[in-house]
């Protein structure tokens, strides 16, 4: 589906349904350097179980039109438009990494706009290293490596995806490798500097679930404790065996996690 | 300093694609001998036919045992995904099915395997769907050759009988001028010599019957997808754009991404044409990647020593193999496969057919038969056999020698090979 948010034309992937504004609508909020389609063993089960599905492309990545936006403050007012733009009142936000940041301060600083939310592989801060940040500014190829090589748990480096035939490593290095010059360092860098998350969870009065991987290495799970407890009535979820890309590497799991709640 | 520590191709040979079974421990892949899997639930039936969830169905569209093999196949060829079929052909056919439909146009290169050559120039156009064949030097040619209906260029890593190389950076960027994909046929190569999904192509495909088995006790075929190519950006490929009604309207460049075509190949391909490699043979051509890295090796070693003793024997005219310095291709093979070029290649003996009826004949370790890639050193006379059928006028066209003779050396002791070449040699020109 395309939209216009802001002026600019983005492109969402409805999970193979037509998208009725009069469902419980999820939005769906991808990582840094990623896009829509990291979420397609949930978005389908989704738009065909009674919700209206939104998987976007953030500005600047995958269909949509840049620039990508440089913190997670402007993602959330551009994400709080969309909900406006696809003509819904309230919509559920479930986010990865990045993404699950966006949600979280959008959830806070739009309250009445959100109805409840999934974060996944979330932490409180996501401090990035600083040789990811300096390859991304560089545009070398070492970031997306590093991306790829710490978001995949231990368990699918050897592979064993739920998807017959698919290799993990080089659908994140084919989808990281897609974007346009600047983008992931644009990411990782609203990433690195947002310390806002914690203080934000207070306000959020929606019911939330957090999806975590017992061997995410770049949010790990004793890193979203803290969010978790400061976020009312939010229930953990830990996946055994996922790293990072839980959503992908454990896609059942992460489903049944999220059906719970959005 | 950190760097990303990545499983490296040897132990992914080994290892990708597989844990150890979770209920009976067992450490080899078990070979899943069943046609069908049990739902959880209704619901769990219906997600699963509609591409919600991940899993099996039917293990015409797949299997876990072959779906170790494709993921594998995928790791090596450093591919998003890959898809199992039964045989090489079959590859080729899902591959081009998928991509097009009549109408369609290929833009190929003339240094094919004579069935790629049968299903593009003879069977195919029947479809619909016609080809046009261009030397895979002549650069210009590619481009030339390219029609607004085209929709895939293809290429042989390592050619054969000629051992001619595909310069599959420079193709590939002719065929992305133009807003298509560069398939690869990597059979004489394997991803241990050549992946060429790294140079720039979009798919590759492989006779697995070839290097990947390597015992020759199976017939089968893979297709791998970069994750790379730009389907909606090109606009030329609706199978992979537009809404499919098999799938309720499904979009797979827009859901699926980085997997678009090993799906729709997957979930329209096999499914309908059935072409689905067997759970026994997945695990046959598994037992071959284990040790491909090394069997690899020991085939450029072998067919090295080969060439060597060849080149020193008055009875051999010519040989090609662009592992020689003298063969035209021998610079860029050194740049895009600097491990060796396999161990397939042809040398002319003298004395024409009569003399290579002969040599073939005398031979005793060399197998006489239509293959390549085993373990066991195989020798086929063109001329008398798979293009009997040709003149000696066509024969040239075809850069046939009447004394052609095509070896595919294996892996036994390489000393003695050099012994049954060279009595079989003295036999075959004494006469
Ligand atoms: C280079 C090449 N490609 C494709 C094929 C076809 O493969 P299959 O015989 O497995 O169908 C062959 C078979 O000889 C081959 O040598």
């Amino acid at each position: 589906m395309k939209l216009t948010v802001h002026g600019r034309g983005v492109t969402a992937t409805t999970g193979g349904a037509e998208f009725d504004p009069g469902k419980p609508a999820i939005v769906f909020l991808h990582g840094a350097g990623f896009d829509r389609t990291v979420w397609r063993l949930q978005t389908r089960w989704f738009a065909h179980h009674g919700r209206s599905v939104l998987a976007v492309d953030f500005p600047g990545h995958g269909w949509s039109e840049g620039p990508a936006l440089d913190s997670i403050a402007a993602l959330a007012d551009w994400t709080a438009a969309l909900i406006d733009a696809a003509g819904l009142e309230r919509a559920a936000l479930v986010g990865h990494s990045m993404g699950a940041l966006v949600a979280v301060e959008t959830a806070a600083r739009f309250a009445d706009k959100v109805r409840a939310l999934g974060l996944c592989g979330v932490a409180a801060e996501m401090p990035v290293h600083p040789e990811m940040l300096e390859s991304a500014k560089a545009n070398t190829p070492k970031v997306e490596e590093l991306i790829t090589f710490w978001g995949i748990g231990n368990a699918l480096h050897k592979g064993g995806m739920v998807s017959p035939g698919l290799w993990l490593r080089r659908e994140s290095l084919a989808v990281l490798s897609g974007n346009r010059p600047g983008v992931i360092h644009t990411d990782l860098a609203a990433c690195h500097a947002y310390k806002d998350a914690i203080q934000r969870a207070a306000a959020i009065k929606c019911p939330t679930v957090l999806v975590l991987g017992d061997g995410d290495l770049m949010t790990p799970a004793a890193k979203a404790k803290p969010l978790a407890a400061a976020i009312g009535g939010a229930r953990s979820v830990v996946i055994p065996g996922a790293g990072h890309f839980m959503i992908v590497e454990r896609p059942d799991e992460a489903l049944e996690a999220l059906r719970g709640c959005v | 300093m950190v760097d990303a520590k990545f499983l490296k191709p040897d132990t992914l040979a080994l290892h990708a694609g597989q844990h150890p079974d979770p209920v009976t421990g067992a450490r080899a892949v078990p070979i899943y001998q069943t046609t069908s899997y049990v739902f959880r639930d209704v619901d769990h039936a219906a997600s699963l036919f509609n591409l919600e969830v991940g899993g099996h169905i039917y293990s015409r569209i797949s299997n876990p045992t072959v779906a170790v093999f494709e993921e594998r196949v995928a790791a090596l060829e450093e591919g998003s995904g890959a898809l199992g079929v039964s045989s090489g052909q079959a590859a080729l056919h899902i591959a081009i099915a998928t991509l097009m439909g009549a109408g369609g146009h290929i833009v190929a290169s003339t240094s094919l395997y004579g069935g790629t050559r049968n299903m593009l120039g003879l069977t195919l156009p029947r479809f619909g769907i016609t080809a046009t064949f261009v030397n895979p030097r002549d650069h210009d040619g590619f481009r030339r050759a390219i029609k607004p209906e085209t929709r895939l260029v293809l290429g042989e890593t390592v050619g054969n009988p000629g051992g001619e190389v595909l310069d599959i950076p420079a193709i590939a960027e002719i065929a992305h001028a133009a807003k298509l994909p560069l398939m690869i046929d990597n059979t004489f190569a394997s991803p241990v010599l050549c992946r060429p999904l790294t140079l720039g192509a979009d798919i590759v495909f492989h006779s697995a019957t070839k290097f990947i088995g390597g015992h020759g006790v199976a017939i089968g075929g893979v297709i791998v997808e970069s994750g790379r190519f730009d389907w909606e950006g090109s606009g030329k490929f609706l199978t992979l754009t537009e809404p499919y009604a098999g799938y309720h309207g499904i979009d797979f460049a827009e859901e699926f991404g980085p997997h678009a075509f090993i799906m729709r190949a997957r979930t329209e391909g096999v499914r309908d044409f059935g072409c689905c490699m067997a759970p026994q043979t997945a695990f046959y051509l598994l037992q071959g990647l284990e040790t491909l890295p090394l069997r690899m090796a020991r085939h450029v070693e072998n067919a090295r020593k080969v060439i060597a003793f060849l080149e020193a024997n008055p009875a051999v005219e010519r040989i090609a193999s662009p592992d020689l310095p003298d063969h035209p291709d021998h610079a860029l093979a050194q740049r895009l496969l600097p491990k060796g070029t396999g161990s397939i290649f042809s040398f002319d003996i003298k004395g024409g057919r009569e003399a290579g009826r002969r040599f073939i004949e005398r031979l005793r370790l060399f197998s006489h038969l239509a293959n390549v890639g085993d373990a066991k050193s195989l020798v086929i006379h063109p001329a008398s056999t798979t293009h009997a059928q040709l003149d000696a006028a066509a024969l040239r066209e075809a850069g046939i020698g009447e004394g052609m003779i095509r070896l595919s050396v294996g892996l036994e002791d390489a000393d003695d090979l050099l012994d049954d070449l060279g009595q079989a040699l003295r036999a075959a020109t004494k006469a």
